[in-house]
């Protein structure tokens, strides 16, 4: 059965989102960009806002609402701010996803319940400064001893993990080598505070300039042996599960950017005067927003559906790679067009569509780059 | 204590409507909707009195077809208890709605009513006062602050009026309405919204009721406001001077 309804909830929850995204984020965006400060105060109240936790049971904090409400709730805050969006997608999907999906019940009881409501957040260390797209490359080390495991290495790119929130971060790293000779990876939970562990805020960023960034450093950093996420040695598979549903989020962040610049293109072009007519009057712009409509209409069918089969527990891979690819190359082009569209104005800071412009870029990079879901999808195809 | 407030289904203001061709509404195509943003007043009104204790029941009540549904849930997402759906396909003005609502009130007898001052779609600012004089309890209306006395059995309530501020006290029952100072009200969260869900609205077919649903106000016509006329551009001050003497008379 196709329905492309979505349920009572899902519309006022989207309507919601959107009246507190315009209300509470969108007035401080440009300041927060300019400034590249992280607002922890706004970090609370989109926890007030239910933003995070969203497909976590009620038992560890959770609204248990389904995972395309959390992706329509991406979207609505993407649509006014990329950096905001980041750290509700990256809180969710890197954050809460690991604990919940792999941890204990003690660590979930640990760690849910204020991840839920915003007063804490988590970051996923994958990325290291000589492993990228090559994850398999990772060197960050931790070898078991009587007290539990002794990390080295660093990691780099880290949302979310170096702010006064932050309260654990999951640690990709090898732990010994399998018997086929392949490096073993776990994921380990590591605390602010512990000895040997250093977050640095990484300045100087293109895009996302009000969300936070980590370098983390490991310098024979000890932690308990029961900080293992699930058990030792399925590292690897974890990381790879919770990309795919990352993607998903990075699909709606840059669906809801494109649906942003989108409508201030569609705005501007009918105030705009030029030869004594508005410019949206010209066909030669006209076509133009027909073109960003299509685009955005296909890229939010492609999400929806991956969505869907998510939550009906089918294989979404592919399609989340292929969503992940599509939205955030329409969003280049929507947010190229918007820019064109207000002309001049549309290189000034005070104009919000110069942030979408720069936001943008980091959709085709983070999380895989659009290369890397050409690779994945094309896995999927069996070549 | 019960608290009964109002939750109208409008068209979202900040969109931009079209009135038909034939001048007998206007085009609801692809139009949003949404509660009435003075409702929305009420109803965080009647919240923020429920958090401040006493064990208040917030009831929210809506006149619609299947549609007003939404916004009644809405209103349930905000915080408010229970919902009542006056099922209506019909249009009905403010004098109908003020007889739905007295009937509702006679069932639920609450405490007081809140409603908004005014619908923002058809601006009648009428409902509120034909539901006291039709219950015949004193009416507190554009409220931009509301107290409640000790016992509960009466409020304080400051109004906008021209020139200033007037405040009156009520014994209760009454019927008040929300202006726009009053209070910013709150988003509804995820969590409402999931709690919602669980929260019942009863359905009350209008016919039901026994009010007498034919309009009192004929609509006749609705048409677009004119287009403004192009200025003119005058060569100096001087004739600006003479022609805002003698063209415009403003000096």
């Amino acid at each position: 059965m196709i329905s492309f309804e979505l349920s009572p909830e899902q519309e006022m929850l989207r309507k919601s989102i959107r009246e507190f995204a315009e209300g509470e984020i969108k007035p401080r965006a440009v300041e927060l960009d300019e400034k590249e400060e992280f607002d922890t105060a706004l970090v609370k109240k989109m926890g007030e806002m239910g933003l995070f936790g969203m497909f976590v049971s009620e038992e560890y904090g959770g609204s248990h609402a389904g995972y395309l409400s959390y992706i329509i709730a991406v979207e609505e805050v993407a649509r006014v701010d990329g950096s905001a969006a980041a750290t509700v997608a990256a809180g969710n999907s890197l954050g809460i996803g690991p604990i919940y999906y792999f941890g204990s019940d003690e660590q979930k009881q640990k760690y849910l319940p204020k991840l839920c409501t915003g007063q804490a957040l988590a970051g996923f260390g994958l990325t290291e400064p000589n492993a990228g797209s090559d994850a398999g490359g990772s060197k960050t080390s931790a070898l078991p001893d009587d007290n539990g495991w002794v990390i080295n290495g660093s990691k780099i790119f880290i949302t979310n993990a170096a702010n006064p929130l932050t309260s654990v971060v999951t640690v990709q790293a090898v732990t010994g080598k399998k018997e086929d000779g392949k490096k073993e990876y776990s994921c380990i939970l590591v605390e602010p505070g512990t000895m040997g562990f250093v977050a640095k805020e990484m300045h100087g960023k293109l895009m996302w300039r009000s969300s936070n960034t980590a370098e983390l450093y490991f310098d024979d950093c000890r932690v308990p042996a029961e900080n293992i996420l699930g058990k030792r040695g399925e590292g690897f598979h974890q990381m790879l599960k919770t990309l795919d549903g990352g993607r998903l989020s990075i699909g709606a962040m840059a669906l809801g950017g494109a649906q942003g610049a989108f409508e201030m293109a569609l705005r501007y072009s009918q105030e705009r005067v030029q030869f004594g007519r508005p410019i949206c009057k010209n066909q030669v712009i006209a076509f133009k927003l027909a073109d960003m409509a299509t685009q955005i209409e296909a890229a939010r069918n492609l999400l929806y559906k991956a969505c869907w089969l998510r939550e009906n527990r089918k294989p979404f891979g592919k399609e989340a790679a292929m969503a992940k690819l599509f939205c955030s190359e329409v969003f280049k082009f929507v947010a190229t067009e918007a820019v064109q569209i207000h002309g001049g104005y549309g290189l000034m800071k005070e104009y919000h569509v110069e942030r979408f412009f720069r936001d943008q870029k980091l959709l085709e990079i983070g999380e895989g780059t659009s290369e890397i879901q050409r690779i994945v999808i094309s896995r999927h195809l069996g070549v | 204590m019960k608290i009964l407030v109002t939750s109208k289904r409008v068209t979202d203001p900040d969109m931009k409507i079209k009135v038909k061709a034939d001048g007998t509404g206007i085009v609801t195509d692809g139009m949003n909707y949404k509660v009435n943003p003075f409702d929305e007043i009420a109803i965080e009104e009647a919240l923020r009195i429920k958090e401040k204790g006493g064990g208040a029941e917030v009831v929210v009540v809506g006149i619609g077809g299947k549609d007003a549904a939404l916004e009644i849930r809405s209103g349930l997402a905000m915080g408010a208890d229970r919902g009542i759906h006056v099922l209506c396909e019909q249009a009905v003005d403010s004098s109908v709605v003020a007889q739905i609502l007295a009937k509702v009130y006679e069932t639920e007898k609450p405490d007081f009513v809140i409603m908004g001052k005014q619908a923002v779609d058809d601006d009648s600012n009428q409902a509120a006062q034909m539901l006291a004089g039709a219950l015949g309890v004193p009416q507190a209306c554009f409220a931009s602050k509301v107290e409640l006395a000790g016992d509960a059995k009466s409020a304080r309530v400051t109004r906008e009026v021209d020139g200033g501020l007037e405040t009156i006290e009520v014994t209760f029952p009454a019927v008040l309405t929300a202006d726009l100072r009053l209070n910013e009200p709150r988003y509804a969260s995820l969590p409402g919204i999931m709690k919602a869900k669980k929260k019942k609205i009863d359905e009350i077919p209008v016919a039901s009721l026994g009010v007498d649903t034919n309009p009192r106000v004929k609509f006749v016509k609705m048409t677009e406001p004119p287009t403004r006329k192009a200025g003119v551009k005058v060569a100096d001050v001087p004739t600006l001077v003479q022609k805002l003497k003698e063209e415009a008379k403003v000096i």
